[in-house]
Protein backbone atom coordinates (compact mmCIF):
# COMPACT_ATOMS: atom_id res chain seq x y z
CA UNK A 1 0.00 0.00 0.00
CA UNK A 2 1.48 3.33 -1.05
CA UNK A 3 0.13 6.24 1.44
CA UNK A 4 0.64 10.03 0.72
CA UNK A 5 0.07 12.49 3.90
CA UNK A 6 -0.15 15.94 3.57
CA UNK A 7 1.47 17.87 6.14
CA UNK A 8 0.66 21.85 6.56
CA UNK A 9 2.96 23.71 8.54
CA UNK A 10 1.34 25.92 10.74
CA UNK A 11 1.44 28.35 13.57
CA UNK A 12 1.28 26.79 17.07
CA UNK A 13 -1.87 26.59 18.78
CA UNK A 14 -1.07 29.57 21.93
CA UNK A 15 0.64 31.84 19.07
CA UNK A 16 -0.72 35.47 19.38
CA UNK A 17 -2.04 35.99 15.69
CA UNK A 18 -0.79 39.85 15.04
CA UNK A 19 -0.37 41.15 11.11
CA UNK A 20 1.96 43.81 9.36
CA UNK A 21 1.69 47.43 9.87
CA UNK A 22 -0.53 47.84 6.96
CA UNK A 23 -2.78 44.51 7.88
CA UNK A 24 -1.91 43.20 4.87
CA UNK A 25 -0.10 39.97 5.90
CA UNK A 26 -0.03 37.63 8.86
CA UNK A 27 3.26 38.89 11.28
CA UNK A 28 5.52 35.36 11.50
CA UNK A 29 7.82 37.15 14.50
CA UNK A 30 8.20 35.21 17.56
CA UNK A 31 5.54 32.70 15.66
CA UNK A 32 6.31 28.83 16.52
CA UNK A 33 5.35 26.72 13.62
CA UNK A 34 4.19 22.76 14.22
CA UNK A 35 2.48 20.05 12.07
CA UNK A 36 -0.85 20.96 11.80
CA UNK A 37 -2.79 18.91 14.78
CA UNK A 38 -5.08 17.71 12.40
CA UNK A 39 -1.98 16.33 10.04
CA UNK A 40 -1.06 14.20 13.48
CA UNK A 41 -3.82 12.39 14.15
CA UNK A 42 -3.55 11.47 10.18
CA UNK A 43 -0.16 10.89 10.29
CA UNK A 44 -0.21 8.52 13.47
CA UNK A 45 -3.20 6.63 11.61
CA UNK A 46 -0.57 6.09 8.57
CA UNK A 47 1.93 4.75 10.78
CA UNK A 48 -0.59 2.42 12.39
CA UNK A 49 -1.49 1.05 8.90
CA UNK A 50 1.96 1.13 8.08
CA UNK A 51 3.18 -1.60 10.90
CA UNK A 52 -0.42 -3.65 10.42
CA UNK A 53 -0.54 -4.36 7.12
CA UNK A 54 2.56 -2.90 5.57
CA UNK A 55 2.81 0.52 3.77
CA UNK A 56 4.73 3.10 2.62
CA UNK A 57 4.80 6.41 3.57
CA UNK A 58 5.38 9.65 1.66
CA UNK A 59 4.98 13.25 3.12
CA UNK A 60 4.38 15.95 1.28
CA UNK A 61 4.19 19.60 1.66
CA UNK A 62 3.43 22.98 -0.56
CA UNK A 63 5.33 25.23 1.08
CA UNK A 64 8.88 27.72 1.39
CA UNK A 65 11.86 25.90 2.79
CA UNK A 66 10.69 27.46 6.20
CA UNK A 67 8.30 24.55 6.49
CA UNK A 68 11.15 21.66 6.27
CA UNK A 69 11.24 21.14 10.18
CA UNK A 70 7.48 19.51 9.64
CA UNK A 71 8.60 17.42 7.16
CA UNK A 72 11.66 16.09 8.91
CA UNK A 73 9.74 15.23 11.98
CA UNK A 74 7.42 13.79 10.28
CA UNK A 75 9.92 11.69 9.02
CA UNK A 76 11.29 11.29 12.47
CA UNK A 77 7.89 9.72 13.60
CA UNK A 78 8.43 7.18 10.75
CA UNK A 79 7.81 8.36 7.63
CA UNK A 80 9.62 6.72 4.68
CA UNK A 81 10.02 9.78 2.33
CA UNK A 82 9.04 13.65 1.60
CA UNK A 83 8.55 16.11 -0.95
CA UNK A 84 8.35 19.96 -0.64
CA UNK A 85 6.69 21.80 -3.75
CA UNK A 86 8.85 24.45 -3.40
CA UNK A 87 6.29 27.31 -3.27
CA UNK A 88 4.58 29.43 -1.07
CA UNK A 89 0.91 28.18 -0.81
CA UNK A 90 -1.69 30.98 -2.85
CA UNK A 91 -4.44 29.41 -1.47
CA UNK A 92 -6.04 25.35 -1.06
CA UNK A 93 -6.64 25.17 -4.60
CA UNK A 94 -3.60 25.88 -5.52
CA UNK A 95 -1.99 23.30 -3.06
CA UNK A 96 -4.44 20.80 -4.54
CA UNK A 97 -3.22 21.32 -8.15
CA UNK A 98 0.42 20.99 -6.90
CA UNK A 99 -0.25 17.42 -4.95
CA UNK A 100 -2.62 16.44 -7.57
CA UNK A 101 0.34 17.02 -9.94
CA UNK A 102 2.72 14.65 -7.80
CA UNK A 103 -0.24 12.06 -7.07
CA UNK A 104 -0.67 11.27 -11.18
CA UNK A 105 3.24 10.42 -12.03
CA UNK A 106 3.57 8.42 -8.19
CA UNK A 107 -0.09 7.21 -7.86
CA UNK A 108 -0.90 6.40 -4.43
CA UNK A 109 -3.75 4.08 -2.54
CA UNK A 110 -4.81 6.67 0.13
CA UNK A 111 -3.92 10.12 0.38
CA UNK A 112 -4.52 11.61 3.86
CA UNK A 113 -5.37 15.35 4.81
CA UNK A 114 -6.19 16.92 7.39
CA UNK A 115 -10.04 18.01 8.22
CA UNK A 116 -8.62 21.46 7.99
CA UNK A 117 -5.43 23.68 8.60
CA UNK A 118 -5.87 25.94 11.29
CA UNK A 119 -4.13 28.65 9.90
CA UNK A 120 -6.46 29.47 7.15
CA UNK A 121 -9.26 27.34 7.85
CA UNK A 122 -9.96 26.71 4.50
CA UNK A 123 -11.04 22.93 4.99
CA UNK A 124 -10.78 22.88 1.09
CA UNK A 125 -7.72 20.33 0.30
CA UNK A 126 -8.59 17.04 0.57
CA UNK A 127 -11.91 17.73 -1.52
CA UNK A 128 -10.46 19.59 -4.16
CA UNK A 129 -7.45 17.52 -4.26
CA UNK A 130 -9.81 14.03 -4.84
CA UNK A 131 -11.85 15.53 -7.19
CA UNK A 132 -8.85 16.85 -9.48
CA UNK A 133 -7.87 13.37 -8.74
CA UNK A 134 -11.03 11.65 -9.55
CA UNK A 135 -10.19 9.91 -6.23
CA UNK A 136 -12.45 8.79 -3.51
CA UNK A 137 -13.44 10.86 -1.03
CA UNK A 138 -14.25 10.80 3.23
CA UNK A 139 -13.84 14.02 4.98
CA UNK A 140 -14.36 14.47 8.56
CA UNK A 141 -13.12 10.88 9.16
CA UNK A 142 -13.38 9.66 12.69
CA UNK A 143 -12.73 5.74 12.12
CA UNK A 144 -10.80 3.55 9.56
CA UNK A 145 -10.56 0.05 8.67
CA UNK A 146 -8.88 -1.18 5.99
CA UNK A 147 -9.25 -4.56 4.02
CA UNK A 148 -7.24 -5.34 0.99
CA UNK A 149 -8.22 -2.54 -1.24
CA UNK A 150 -11.79 -1.42 0.23
CA UNK A 151 -12.15 1.17 3.30
CA UNK A 152 -14.25 1.38 5.59
CA UNK A 153 -14.71 4.45 7.56
CA UNK A 154 -16.63 6.60 9.61
CA UNK A 155 -17.53 10.26 8.71
CA UNK A 156 -18.86 13.08 11.59
CA UNK A 157 -22.37 14.35 10.73
CA UNK A 158 -24.26 16.96 12.61
CA UNK A 159 -25.57 15.51 15.98
CA UNK A 160 -23.51 11.49 15.18
CA UNK A 161 -21.37 9.66 12.50
CA UNK A 162 -22.28 7.71 9.60
CA UNK A 163 -20.31 4.66 8.10
CA UNK A 164 -18.79 4.53 4.65
CA UNK A 165 -17.44 2.42 2.54
CA UNK A 166 -15.02 3.32 -0.65
CA UNK A 167 -12.17 1.36 -2.60
CA UNK A 168 -9.09 2.92 -3.47
CA UNK A 169 -7.59 5.29 -4.62
CA UNK A 170 -9.42 7.16 -1.75
CA UNK A 171 -8.58 10.65 0.00
CA UNK A 172 -9.09 10.54 3.67
CA UNK A 173 -9.17 13.97 5.60
CA UNK A 174 -9.30 13.10 9.22
CA UNK A 175 -9.41 14.32 13.01
CA UNK A 176 -9.36 13.20 16.37
CA UNK A 177 -11.05 9.93 16.56
CA UNK A 178 -9.21 8.38 13.85
CA UNK A 179 -6.34 8.26 15.75
CA UNK A 180 -7.04 8.82 19.64
CA UNK A 181 -4.99 11.65 21.51
CA UNK A 182 -3.30 8.90 23.18
CA UNK A 183 -2.09 7.06 20.39
CA UNK A 184 -0.63 9.89 18.71
CA UNK A 185 3.47 9.51 17.90
CA UNK A 186 6.66 11.57 19.33
CA UNK A 187 9.76 11.11 17.58
CA UNK A 188 12.70 9.38 19.12
CA UNK A 189 16.07 10.20 19.30
CA UNK A 190 16.64 6.82 17.03
CA UNK A 191 13.68 8.27 14.72
CA UNK A 192 15.38 11.87 14.60
CA UNK A 193 18.49 9.95 13.59
CA UNK A 194 17.52 8.30 11.10
CA UNK A 195 15.17 11.18 9.56
CA UNK A 196 18.24 13.09 8.49
CA UNK A 197 19.20 10.29 6.32
CA UNK A 198 15.68 10.18 4.65
CA UNK A 199 15.33 11.66 1.18
CA UNK A 200 13.52 14.98 1.20
CA UNK A 201 12.83 15.89 -2.51
CA UNK A 202 12.34 19.34 -3.30
CA UNK A 203 10.38 20.02 -6.73
CA UNK A 204 9.24 23.04 -8.28
CA UNK A 205 5.75 24.35 -8.62
CA UNK A 206 3.53 23.57 -12.14
CA UNK A 207 1.93 27.21 -13.24
CA UNK A 208 -1.50 27.64 -12.22
CA UNK A 209 -3.60 30.23 -12.60
CA UNK A 210 -4.60 31.89 -9.33
CA UNK A 211 -8.74 31.14 -7.99
CA UNK A 212 -8.59 33.99 -4.90
CA UNK A 213 -5.84 36.09 -3.10
CA UNK A 214 -5.75 37.89 -0.24
CA UNK A 215 -6.77 41.18 0.30
CA UNK A 216 -5.72 41.30 3.72
CA UNK A 217 -6.82 40.89 7.58
CA UNK A 218 -8.73 42.54 10.33
CA UNK A 219 -8.99 41.29 14.14
CA UNK A 220 -12.13 40.74 16.26
CA UNK A 221 -13.48 43.93 18.12
CA UNK A 222 -12.21 43.95 21.63
CA UNK A 223 -14.59 42.27 24.29
CA UNK A 224 -16.43 44.84 26.19
CA UNK A 225 -15.70 44.08 29.56
CA UNK A 226 -17.43 41.08 31.41
CA UNK A 227 -20.20 42.11 33.62
CA UNK A 228 -19.85 40.21 37.10
CA UNK A 229 -22.83 38.38 38.71
CA UNK A 230 -22.58 37.63 43.07
CA UNK A 231 -22.49 33.95 43.00
CA UNK A 232 -25.58 34.48 45.61
CA UNK A 233 -27.46 36.45 42.76
CA UNK A 234 -28.71 34.20 40.72
CA UNK A 235 -31.93 35.86 39.87
CA UNK A 236 -29.39 38.91 38.34
CA UNK A 237 -28.07 36.66 36.05
CA UNK A 238 -31.27 35.04 34.52
CA UNK A 239 -32.59 38.76 34.19
CA UNK A 240 -29.74 39.40 32.39
CA UNK A 241 -29.85 36.82 30.30
CA UNK A 242 -33.44 37.34 29.52
CA UNK A 243 -33.94 41.40 29.66
CA UNK A 244 -30.14 42.56 28.44
CA UNK A 245 -28.56 39.90 25.85
CA UNK A 246 -32.30 38.23 25.22
CA UNK A 247 -30.67 34.27 24.89
CA UNK A 248 -33.36 32.90 26.82
CA UNK B 1 -27.06 34.59 -14.54
CA UNK B 2 -28.64 33.71 -10.88
CA UNK B 3 -27.04 32.61 -7.52
CA UNK B 4 -27.63 29.49 -6.39
CA UNK B 5 -27.87 28.14 -2.70
CA UNK B 6 -28.56 24.19 -1.68
CA UNK B 7 -30.97 24.20 1.24
CA UNK B 8 -30.54 20.63 3.19
CA UNK B 9 -33.19 18.66 4.54
CA UNK B 10 -33.42 16.69 7.34
CA UNK B 11 -36.18 14.41 7.33
CA UNK B 12 -37.60 16.30 4.28
CA UNK B 13 -37.25 19.34 6.89
CA UNK B 14 -35.40 22.14 6.16
CA UNK B 15 -32.48 23.06 8.53
CA UNK B 16 -32.16 26.57 10.29
CA UNK B 17 -28.59 26.11 8.44
CA UNK B 18 -30.52 25.93 4.46
CA UNK B 19 -33.08 28.96 5.30
CA UNK B 20 -29.71 30.73 6.28
CA UNK B 21 -28.23 30.57 3.03
CA UNK B 22 -31.52 31.47 1.05
CA UNK B 23 -31.64 34.52 3.26
CA UNK B 24 -27.77 35.49 2.47
CA UNK B 25 -28.51 34.25 -1.28
CA UNK B 26 -31.48 36.36 -1.61
CA UNK B 27 -29.46 39.55 -0.38
CA UNK B 28 -26.75 38.89 -2.15
CA UNK B 29 -28.98 38.15 -5.26
CA UNK B 30 -30.87 41.46 -4.82
CA UNK B 31 -27.10 43.41 -4.86
CA UNK B 32 -26.16 41.64 -7.73
CA UNK B 33 -29.62 42.77 -9.38
CA UNK B 34 -30.44 39.03 -10.25
CA UNK B 35 -32.69 36.26 -9.21
CA UNK B 36 -31.82 33.52 -6.26
CA UNK B 37 -32.44 29.98 -7.42
CA UNK B 38 -32.44 27.09 -4.67
CA UNK B 39 -32.18 23.38 -5.04
CA UNK B 40 -33.50 20.97 -2.83
CA UNK B 41 -33.31 17.21 -2.47
CA UNK B 42 -36.31 15.05 -1.03
CA UNK B 43 -37.69 17.99 0.74
CA UNK B 44 -41.73 17.82 2.22
CA UNK B 45 -42.49 21.33 0.85
CA UNK B 46 -39.92 23.14 -1.23
CA UNK B 47 -42.86 25.91 -1.14
CA UNK B 48 -41.04 27.06 2.18
CA UNK B 49 -38.19 28.77 0.74
CA UNK B 50 -40.19 30.69 -0.88
CA UNK B 51 -40.74 32.78 2.16
CA UNK B 52 -36.99 33.23 2.32
CA UNK B 53 -36.23 34.59 -0.52
CA UNK B 54 -36.12 31.71 -3.70
CA UNK B 55 -37.46 32.95 -6.79
CA UNK B 56 -36.80 29.87 -8.08
CA UNK B 57 -37.08 26.68 -5.99
CA UNK B 58 -35.60 23.38 -8.24
CA UNK B 59 -36.71 19.92 -6.47
CA UNK B 60 -35.00 17.15 -6.86
CA UNK B 61 -37.05 13.95 -5.98
CA UNK B 62 -35.17 10.75 -5.45
CA UNK B 63 -34.77 7.83 -2.93
CA UNK B 64 -30.87 7.26 -4.15
CA UNK B 65 -29.79 10.18 -2.51
CA UNK B 66 -31.86 9.71 0.44
CA UNK B 67 -28.56 9.22 2.70
CA UNK B 68 -25.58 12.33 1.28
CA UNK B 69 -23.49 11.29 -0.97
CA UNK B 70 -21.25 13.98 -1.69
CA UNK B 71 -19.83 13.74 -4.48
CA UNK B 72 -23.05 13.12 -6.44
CA UNK B 73 -25.29 15.97 -4.96
CA UNK B 74 -22.11 17.63 -6.04
CA UNK B 75 -22.50 17.22 -9.25
CA UNK B 76 -26.30 18.19 -9.56
CA UNK B 77 -25.15 21.29 -8.13
CA UNK B 78 -22.63 21.74 -10.98
CA UNK B 79 -25.13 21.00 -13.49
CA UNK B 80 -27.72 23.20 -11.85
CA UNK B 81 -25.25 25.95 -11.76
CA UNK B 82 -24.41 25.81 -15.90
CA UNK B 83 -28.51 25.02 -16.42
CA UNK B 84 -29.18 28.78 -14.84
CA UNK B 85 -25.76 30.55 -14.97
CA UNK B 86 -25.15 30.10 -11.78
CA UNK B 87 -22.19 32.63 -11.07
CA UNK B 88 -22.04 32.41 -7.08
CA UNK B 89 -23.37 29.41 -5.44
CA UNK B 90 -23.57 29.23 -1.45
CA UNK B 91 -23.42 26.30 0.77
CA UNK B 92 -23.72 26.03 4.73
CA UNK B 93 -21.40 24.75 6.56
CA UNK B 94 -22.61 22.32 8.32
CA UNK B 95 -20.86 18.82 8.13
CA UNK B 96 -22.64 18.07 5.00
CA UNK B 97 -22.08 21.48 3.54
CA UNK B 98 -18.59 21.55 4.53
CA UNK B 99 -17.92 18.17 2.46
CA UNK B 100 -19.82 19.33 -1.00
CA UNK B 101 -18.34 22.64 -1.30
CA UNK B 102 -14.84 21.57 -2.01
CA UNK B 103 -15.99 19.32 -4.69
CA UNK B 104 -17.91 21.72 -6.53
CA UNK B 105 -15.18 24.23 -6.52
CA UNK B 106 -12.87 20.81 -7.92
CA UNK B 107 -15.66 20.47 -10.65
CA UNK B 108 -15.96 23.99 -12.17
CA UNK B 109 -12.84 24.88 -11.52
CA UNK B 110 -13.97 27.53 -9.42
CA UNK B 111 -12.20 30.05 -6.24
CA UNK B 112 -13.88 29.43 -2.84
CA UNK B 113 -13.93 31.04 0.35
CA UNK B 114 -15.33 29.12 3.30
CA UNK B 115 -16.65 30.64 6.61
CA UNK B 116 -17.82 33.84 5.04
CA UNK B 117 -19.32 35.84 7.88
CA UNK B 118 -21.10 38.68 5.98
CA UNK B 119 -22.53 39.91 2.48
CA UNK B 120 -19.17 40.61 0.03
CA UNK B 121 -17.59 43.79 0.98
CA UNK B 122 -17.39 44.49 -2.23
CA UNK B 123 -18.64 43.06 -5.71
CA UNK B 124 -16.47 44.58 -8.14
CA UNK B 125 -13.50 42.63 -7.47
CA UNK B 126 -15.69 40.16 -5.47
CA UNK B 127 -14.07 40.21 -1.86
CA UNK B 128 -15.78 38.49 1.08
CA UNK B 129 -14.88 38.75 4.94
CA UNK B 130 -13.74 35.02 6.61
CA UNK B 131 -13.22 33.86 9.81
CA UNK B 132 -9.33 32.54 9.56
CA UNK B 133 -6.75 31.91 12.56
CA UNK B 134 -9.50 29.61 14.46
CA UNK B 135 -11.55 32.58 14.69
CA UNK B 136 -8.40 34.57 16.12
CA UNK B 137 -8.97 36.67 12.98
CA UNK B 138 -10.39 37.60 9.54
CA UNK B 139 -9.18 37.37 6.20
CA UNK B 140 -10.73 39.64 3.22
CA UNK B 141 -10.54 36.79 0.50
CA UNK B 142 -10.94 37.74 -3.70
CA UNK B 143 -12.65 35.39 -5.26
CA UNK B 144 -11.47 35.59 -9.07
CA UNK B 145 -12.59 33.04 -11.35
CA UNK B 146 -15.91 33.71 -12.89
CA UNK B 147 -17.94 31.02 -10.67
CA UNK B 148 -17.86 32.13 -6.66
CA UNK B 149 -18.20 29.45 -4.34
CA UNK B 150 -19.17 30.93 -0.66
CA UNK B 151 -19.20 28.71 2.51
CA UNK B 152 -21.48 30.77 4.98
CA UNK B 153 -20.30 30.16 8.34
CA UNK B 154 -22.89 29.17 10.50
CA UNK B 155 -24.67 31.39 13.07
CA UNK B 156 -23.12 34.52 11.34
CA UNK B 157 -25.79 36.25 9.45
CA UNK B 158 -29.45 35.09 10.81
CA UNK B 159 -32.64 33.39 9.14
CA UNK B 160 -34.74 36.58 7.14
CA UNK B 161 -38.05 36.33 6.04
CA UNK B 162 -38.36 38.08 2.27
CA UNK B 163 -40.96 37.26 -0.30
CA UNK B 164 -39.38 35.53 -3.21
CA UNK B 165 -41.46 34.32 -6.39
CA UNK B 166 -41.17 31.00 -5.42
CA UNK B 167 -41.28 29.62 -8.82
CA UNK B 168 -40.86 25.96 -8.76
CA UNK B 169 -38.98 22.95 -11.38
CA UNK B 170 -38.53 19.60 -11.14
CA UNK B 171 -35.20 18.34 -11.57
CA UNK B 172 -33.86 14.79 -12.92
CA UNK B 173 -30.72 13.94 -14.02
CA UNK B 174 -28.77 10.43 -14.39
CA UNK B 175 -26.79 9.91 -11.05
CA UNK B 176 -23.10 9.15 -11.25
CA UNK B 177 -21.78 6.53 -10.13
CA UNK B 178 -19.49 7.44 -7.41
CA UNK B 179 -17.85 4.86 -5.36
CA UNK B 180 -18.39 5.79 -2.16
CA UNK B 181 -21.64 4.24 -0.76
CA UNK B 182 -23.46 5.02 3.01
CA UNK B 183 -23.50 1.65 4.90
CA UNK B 184 -25.50 2.95 8.60
CA UNK B 185 -26.28 6.21 10.16
CA UNK B 186 -25.24 6.38 13.84
CA UNK B 187 -27.35 9.54 14.78
CA UNK B 188 -27.65 10.36 18.67
CA UNK B 189 -31.32 10.10 19.10
CA UNK B 190 -32.91 12.79 21.26
CA UNK B 191 -29.93 14.81 22.10
CA UNK B 192 -29.58 18.15 20.46
CA UNK B 193 -26.75 18.12 18.53
CA UNK B 194 -23.85 21.10 19.04
CA UNK B 195 -24.17 22.25 15.26
CA UNK B 196 -28.01 23.15 15.52
CA UNK B 197 -27.96 24.28 19.47
CA UNK B 198 -28.79 27.98 20.21
CA UNK B 199 -27.27 26.77 23.51
CA UNK B 200 -24.27 25.22 24.54
CA UNK B 201 -23.63 24.02 27.88
CA UNK B 202 -20.31 22.89 28.00
CA UNK B 203 -17.72 21.65 31.72
CA UNK B 204 -14.11 21.48 31.58
CA UNK B 205 -12.07 19.81 33.96
CA UNK B 206 -13.09 22.27 37.23
CA UNK B 207 -16.00 19.60 37.41
CA UNK B 208 -13.89 17.19 38.73
CA UNK B 209 -15.14 13.81 37.55
CA UNK B 210 -18.03 12.35 34.98
CA UNK B 211 -20.19 11.50 37.97
CA UNK B 212 -20.54 15.21 38.05
CA UNK B 213 -22.09 15.49 34.54
CA UNK B 214 -25.54 15.20 35.64
CA UNK B 215 -24.88 19.09 36.69
CA UNK B 216 -24.52 19.65 33.08
CA UNK B 217 -27.18 17.58 31.58
CA UNK B 218 -29.41 19.03 33.55
CA UNK B 219 -28.61 22.72 32.86
CA UNK B 220 -28.70 21.79 29.55
CA UNK B 221 -32.22 19.91 29.35
CA UNK B 222 -33.57 23.02 31.27
CA UNK B 223 -32.25 25.16 28.66
CA UNK B 224 -32.91 22.82 25.56
CA UNK B 225 -29.27 23.37 25.20
CA UNK B 226 -26.27 20.98 23.64
CA UNK B 227 -23.68 19.34 26.15
CA UNK B 228 -20.20 20.42 25.53
CA UNK B 229 -16.51 19.58 27.01
CA UNK B 230 -13.14 20.87 26.95
CA UNK B 231 -10.08 18.86 25.30
CA UNK B 232 -8.71 16.80 28.61
CA UNK B 233 -12.44 16.34 29.15
CA UNK B 234 -12.45 14.03 25.95
CA UNK B 235 -9.18 13.01 26.34
CA UNK B 236 -9.63 11.60 29.70
CA UNK B 237 -12.83 10.03 28.62
CA UNK B 238 -15.31 11.53 30.80
CA UNK B 239 -17.12 12.53 28.22
CA UNK B 240 -17.34 11.13 24.18
CA UNK B 241 -15.00 13.11 21.57
CA UNK B 242 -18.14 14.04 19.98
CA UNK B 243 -18.21 16.79 22.66
CA UNK B 244 -14.84 18.48 22.44
CA UNK B 245 -14.91 21.91 21.16
CA UNK B 246 -11.95 24.29 20.52
CA UNK B 247 -9.84 24.90 18.58
CA UNK B 248 -9.06 21.36 17.40
CA UNK B 249 -12.73 20.02 18.31
CA UNK B 250 -15.83 21.40 17.14
CA UNK B 251 -16.60 24.76 16.05
CA UNK B 252 -19.63 26.70 18.41
CA UNK B 253 -21.38 29.23 16.98
CA UNK B 254 -24.64 29.41 19.34
CA UNK B 255 -26.86 32.44 20.95
CA UNK B 256 -25.12 30.87 24.55
CA UNK B 257 -22.30 29.66 25.38
CA UNK B 258 -22.08 28.61 28.97
CA UNK B 259 -18.53 27.26 30.66
CA UNK B 260 -18.44 25.84 34.01
CA UNK B 261 -15.44 25.08 35.05
CA UNK B 262 -13.50 25.68 32.01
CA UNK B 263 -9.94 27.89 32.32
CA UNK B 264 -10.59 29.29 28.71
CA UNK B 265 -7.36 28.46 27.22
CA UNK B 266 -6.58 29.82 24.15
CA UNK B 267 -7.20 26.89 22.09
CA UNK B 268 -10.96 26.35 23.75
CA UNK B 269 -11.40 30.20 23.15
CA UNK B 270 -10.79 30.02 19.46
CA UNK B 271 -13.41 27.29 18.47
CA UNK B 272 -16.49 28.97 20.54
CA UNK B 273 -15.86 32.53 20.12
CA UNK B 274 -18.05 32.80 18.03
CA UNK B 275 -20.97 32.40 20.14
CA UNK B 276 -22.76 35.30 20.79
CA UNK B 277 -23.28 36.08 24.75
CA UNK B 278 -20.80 33.61 26.72
CA UNK B 279 -21.17 33.18 30.21
CA UNK B 280 -18.60 31.80 32.69
CA UNK B 281 -18.98 29.98 36.42
CA UNK B 282 -15.47 29.54 37.44
CA UNK B 283 -13.86 29.18 41.29
CA UNK B 284 -10.93 31.30 40.01
CA UNK B 285 -11.48 35.10 39.56
CA UNK B 286 -8.20 35.03 36.97
CA UNK B 287 -9.21 32.55 34.88
CA UNK B 288 -8.51 33.90 31.45
CA UNK B 289 -12.13 33.13 30.41
CA UNK B 290 -13.61 35.85 31.94
CA UNK B 291 -11.71 38.10 29.60
CA UNK B 292 -13.38 36.98 27.11
CA UNK B 293 -16.61 36.26 28.47
CA UNK B 294 -20.01 38.69 28.91
CA UNK B 295 -21.01 36.99 32.13
CA UNK B 296 -19.39 35.63 34.95
CA UNK B 297 -19.96 34.30 38.22
CA UNK B 298 -17.14 33.30 40.60
CA UNK B 299 -18.45 30.74 42.38
CA UNK B 300 -18.15 26.69 42.95
CA UNK B 301 -19.84 25.08 40.04
CA UNK B 302 -21.30 22.56 42.95
CA UNK B 303 -23.09 25.28 44.62
CA UNK B 304 -23.94 27.75 41.48
CA UNK B 305 -25.29 25.41 38.67
CA UNK B 306 -27.74 23.28 41.15
CA UNK B 307 -29.04 26.91 41.75
CA UNK B 308 -28.96 28.24 38.03
CA UNK B 309 -30.65 24.59 37.09
CA UNK B 310 -34.11 25.66 40.22
CA UNK B 311 -34.47 29.29 38.96
CA UNK B 312 -34.03 28.64 35.46
CA UNK B 313 -36.81 25.98 35.75
CA UNK B 314 -38.87 28.20 37.91
CA UNK B 315 -38.48 30.59 35.08
CA UNK B 316 -39.31 28.84 32.21
CA UNK B 317 -42.99 27.59 33.79
CA UNK B 318 -43.35 31.49 34.95
CA UNK B 319 -42.62 32.35 30.73
CA UNK B 320 -44.22 29.90 29.48
C1 LIG C 1 -2.42 21.62 20.13
C2 LIG C 1 -3.43 21.86 21.21
C3 LIG C 1 -4.76 21.94 20.86
C4 LIG C 1 -5.73 22.12 21.84
N1 LIG C 1 -7.05 22.20 21.45
C5 LIG C 1 -8.00 22.36 22.42
C6 LIG C 1 -9.38 22.43 22.06
O1 LIG C 1 -9.75 22.31 20.90
N2 LIG C 1 -10.29 22.57 23.04
C7 LIG C 1 -9.93 22.68 24.37
O2 LIG C 1 -10.84 22.81 25.22
N3 LIG C 1 -8.65 22.63 24.72
C8 LIG C 1 -7.68 22.47 23.79
N4 LIG C 1 -6.38 22.37 24.18
C9 LIG C 1 -6.08 22.29 25.62
C10 LIG C 1 -6.04 23.64 26.29
O3 LIG C 1 -4.74 24.18 26.17
C11 LIG C 1 -6.36 23.49 27.80
O4 LIG C 1 -5.44 22.58 28.37
C12 LIG C 1 -7.75 22.99 28.10
O5 LIG C 1 -8.72 23.75 27.38
C13 LIG C 1 -8.04 23.10 29.57
O6 LIG C 1 -9.22 22.44 29.87
P1 LIG C 1 -10.09 22.84 31.15
O7 LIG C 1 -10.34 24.28 31.12
O8 LIG C 1 -11.24 21.92 31.21
O9 LIG C 1 -9.11 22.42 32.36
P2 LIG C 1 -8.23 23.30 33.33
O10 LIG C 1 -7.31 24.17 32.57
O11 LIG C 1 -7.67 22.34 34.29
O12 LIG C 1 -9.25 24.26 34.04
C14 LIG C 1 -10.19 23.88 34.99
C15 LIG C 1 -10.87 25.14 35.47
O13 LIG C 1 -11.90 24.79 36.37
C16 LIG C 1 -11.92 25.70 37.44
N5 LIG C 1 -12.54 25.04 38.60
C17 LIG C 1 -11.98 24.12 39.43
N6 LIG C 1 -12.88 23.72 40.34
C18 LIG C 1 -14.03 24.36 40.06
C19 LIG C 1 -15.33 24.37 40.67
N7 LIG C 1 -15.62 23.61 41.72
N8 LIG C 1 -16.26 25.18 40.14
C20 LIG C 1 -15.99 25.97 39.08
N9 LIG C 1 -14.79 26.01 38.48
C21 LIG C 1 -13.83 25.21 38.97
C22 LIG C 1 -10.47 26.09 37.65
O14 LIG C 1 -10.36 27.34 38.30
C23 LIG C 1 -9.94 26.11 36.22
O15 LIG C 1 -10.07 27.40 35.66
C24 LIG C 1 -5.36 22.22 23.21
C25 LIG C 1 -4.03 22.16 23.55
C26 LIG C 1 -3.06 21.99 22.58
C27 LIG C 1 -1.62 21.95 22.98
N1 LIG D 1 0.63 23.82 2.05
C1 LIG D 1 0.19 22.57 2.23
N2 LIG D 1 0.99 21.53 1.93
C2 LIG D 1 0.56 20.25 2.11
N3 LIG D 1 -0.64 19.94 2.59
C3 LIG D 1 -1.49 20.94 2.91
C4 LIG D 1 -1.10 22.30 2.76
N4 LIG D 1 -2.15 23.06 3.15
C5 LIG D 1 -3.12 22.21 3.54
N5 LIG D 1 -2.72 20.92 3.40
C6 LIG D 1 -3.48 19.69 3.76
O1 LIG D 1 -4.86 19.94 3.62
C7 LIG D 1 -5.52 19.85 4.89
C8 LIG D 1 -6.64 20.85 4.96
O2 LIG D 1 -6.12 22.15 4.82
P1 LIG D 1 -6.98 23.40 4.36
O3 LIG D 1 -7.76 23.00 3.18
O4 LIG D 1 -5.95 24.44 4.07
O5 LIG D 1 -7.84 23.76 5.54
C9 LIG D 1 -4.41 20.04 5.92
O6 LIG D 1 -4.75 19.43 7.14
C10 LIG D 1 -3.26 19.34 5.21
O7 LIG D 1 -3.34 17.95 5.36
Amino acid sequence: MKILVCISHVPDTTSKINFTADNAAFDTNGVQYIINPYDEFVLAKAMHLKEGLGASITVINVGTAETEPSLRKAMAIGADDAIRINAAPKDGFFVAQQIAEIARTNTYDLIFAGRESIDYNGGMVPGVLATLLDYNFINACVGLEIENTTATAQREIDGGSETLQANFPLVIAGQKGLTEEKDLRIPNMRGIMMARKKTLAILEPIETGDKTGSKGFEKPQENAACKMVAADNIDGLIDLLHNEAKVI
Amino acid sequence: MSVLVFAEVSEGKFKKNALEVVSYGKKLAEQLGTQLTAFTINAETPSELASYGADKIVTITNNALSSFDAKAIATVASQIAQKENSKVIIVDSSANGAYLAPIIAGQLAAGFASNVVELPISMEPFVVKRKAFSNKAFQHTEINTDIKIIGLAKNAFGVFETAGKGQEEAFSTELINTGVTTVSIQQATGKISIADAEIVVSGGRGLKGPEHWGLIEDLAAVLNAATACSKPVSDLGWRPHSEHVGQTGKPVASNLYIAIGVSGAIQHVAGINASKVKVVINTDPEAPFFKVADYGIVGDAFEVVPELIQKLQKFKTQNS
